[in-house]
């Protein structure tokens, strides 16, 4: 994790888990000693945004930029300039959660200057339990729109994949190998797998990627 | 099937497809946005029609049309919307046709908030369009419910030529749960002989029509045909589900989503040695009036909890009709029960009467 470029920017298809991911991603950078930013970039979902989880993230040492519009039941997508900040300042780990698919991404294209070449890492989520990613072509497809559209290239995949909190080390498995293919023909290393913490802790050691155990901070309890 | 995992909204769609649903009718309006794309981008690959039309108003007189033809339509909005189309929900009971209206709710009233509520329950069970109609109304809790009540309300429509409802706050239409698609259990449709398809030359042609200017013959409309349908649906359609209700202290009513935050509290109040029951009424039209004869002398009240300021408690009185004090809880504005408030509340009724 150390070891990522200081910008990294979570995409994805839609409902893959970005947030979830990206959200686990800057506590755990934070508690490294990091100055942390996470930008919410997100202007497709109405709920579940990473902006809902601003007060706890401070307290972890993550600092949430959200819309620049205040007040967390807006929908109106206005992306704050406070953003340009961290992808100005060096001396701060920057972490766009960036809005699913293509569409999502779009929001990411007007700051295509800061994204230069081995300056940032784009990571593309992946569920293939998600049914609009269960096959190589499909998710090489997103791949590449979500790369068209925001102009940046994904240098690392992630795995994971899940049904919150029913999976199995067989889901994440099956995912794995999903991943391993998309893997084989783009030639973007999977970079991490991410699973549950009992999950996690069950996986092979010998997996391809690092394996990241996550909590679910997004999810209420009683959703169980 | 193996599960996948569907936020609600694109899981409602997708089961719609799943039962034939082959024309969408809608406008867009947060928190069910992702329900109109996905049968945008979904509806033209099974050779079926999606028509993002210019208003709610001309949405739901589309589904009036298409459902008038014959064939299997929905539409979908949330709060402000669905009250726009109440008076061709009216035209379409009263009219007599088959149709699947989704409601994802949001907080009111006017446009009032984009976060979940449930303060459309008497909208939808009392009507906001005019006349003596009534349409079935399912109130999912689960995602997986969702897929179901939907797959099944195509077929109870047809069944009875009525408008079915499926109503869920917006963390139904929101969140995601991993899901499978399975057949409703086979139901006897009858034939669309009514249906306005195209006379071909071998019959008189066909009227959809709620307009009935001879007092008589609307007396006979309402009276024989609309309220003796409601009647059996009423009989045979009622559903719920029920849990420890016989000898509880506190029975909780609650539906959706917030009757799963109600089972927490009752996890909570069993390890303190209490004994609390739940009703959850599945269909909030036909209301599940007979889930309450199993509350016994024992228990010390009912403790209803809706996401508004107290609409299905109307229901819960008449079903209780005064054996027992009903009390409420409830959040607005999109705020989400908390199961310890709940649990407070339950430790109040139980205390009360000591």
């Amino acid at each position: 994790m150390l070891n990522d470029k200081r910008i990294r920017i979570i995409t994805g298809h839609y409902g893959s888990g970005k947030t979830e991911f990206a959200v686990n991603y800057s506590s755990k950078l934070a508690k490294e000693g990091k100055d942390v930013v996470l930008a919410d970039l997100d202007v497709v979902n109405p709920y579940f945004r990473s902006r809902e989880k601003t007060e706890e993230l401070s307290k972890e040492g993550v600092k949430v930029i959200g819309s620049s519009i205040k007040g967390k039941g807006s929908d109106v997508p206005a992306v704050s300039a406070e953003i340009n900040a961290p992808l100005q300042n060096e001396e701060v780990e920057a972490i766009l959660d960036v809005g699913g698919d293509p569409v999502g991404a779009r929001a990411l294209g007007r700051y295509v200057n800061y994204l230069k070449d081995g300056k940032y890492d784009m990571f593309f989520v992946l569920n293939a339990n998600r049914p609009e990613t269960q096959t190589v072509e499909k998710a090489i497809y997103y791949i590449r729109e979500i790369e068209r559209i925001s102009r940046a290239k994904v240098t690392g995949l992630i795995n994971n994949t899940h049904l919150l909190k029913s999976t199995t080390v067989e889901d994440v498995l099956e995912g794995q190998k999903l991943a391993e293919e998309v893997s084989k023909e783009t030639g973007i290393p999977v970079k991490y797998v991410s699973a549950l913490e009992n999950i996690a802790k069950q996986l092979p050691e010998d997996i391809e990627g690092e394996v990241f155990p996550i909590k679910l901070y997004m999810r209420d309890e009683w959703m169980s | 099937m193996a599960k996948v995992l569907m936020k609600g909204n694109e899981a409602i769609g997708a089961a719609a497809i799943k039962a034939g649903c082959k024309y969408f009718f809608g406008y867009p309006i947060t928190p069910q946005n992702e329900l109109p794309e996905f049968m945008s981008r979904e509806l033209p690959k099974v050779d079926g029609c999606f028509v993002q039309a210019e208003s709610e108003v001309a949405a739901i007189n589309m589904v009036y049309g298409a459902a008038g033809a014959g064939v299997r339509v929905m539409t979908s909005s949330s709060s402000p919307g669905i009250a726009l189309k109440q008076e061709g929900i009216s035209y379409i009971a009263g009219a007599e046709l088959p149709c699947v209206i989704v409601n994802i709710v949001r907080g009111g009233p006017g446009l009032g908030g984009i976060q979940p509520a449930q303060s459309d329950y008497y909208q939808a069970t009392r009507g906001g369009g005019n006349g003596d109609y009534r349409h079935v109304v399912y109130a999912p809790a689960t995602i997986q419910e969702t897929v179901d009540l939907v797959m099944e309300s195509f077929d109870v429509a047809d069944q009875y030529r009525i408008p079915v409802m499926v109503i869920g706050d917006g963390m139904i239409g929101q969140m995601m749960e991993p899901v499978e698609f399975n057949e409703p259990k086979r139901r006897e449709l009858p034939s669309k002989e009514w249906a306005t398809d195209g006379t071909k030359g071998e019959r008189e042609p066909n009227i959809i029509n709620s307009l009935f200017i001879d007092p008589e013959e609307l007396e006979v409309h309402v009276n024989e045909r609309l309220e003796k349908k409601h009647a059996i649906i009423t009989e045979k359609e009622v559903r719920f589900e029920s849990y420890n209700v016989e000898d509880a202290d506190v029975v909780c009513v609650a539906y959706g989503t917030t009757s799963r935050i109600v089972k927490n509290a009752i996890a909570k109040c069993e390890e303190e040695g209490l004994k609390v029951g739940l009703i959850r009424p599945i269909t909030l039209w036909p209301f599940p009036d007979k889930a309450f004869e199993a509350i016994t002398d024992k228990t010390k009240g009912i403790l209803t909890v809706e996401m508004s300021t107290g609409q299905m408690i109307d229901d819960v009185k008449i079903a209780m009709n005064g054996r027992k004090p009903v009390y409420f809880h409830g959040r607005t504005g999109g705020m989400i029960p908390n199961p310890d408030d709940i649990v407070a509340e339950i430790k109040k009724i139980v205390g009360g009467e000591k």
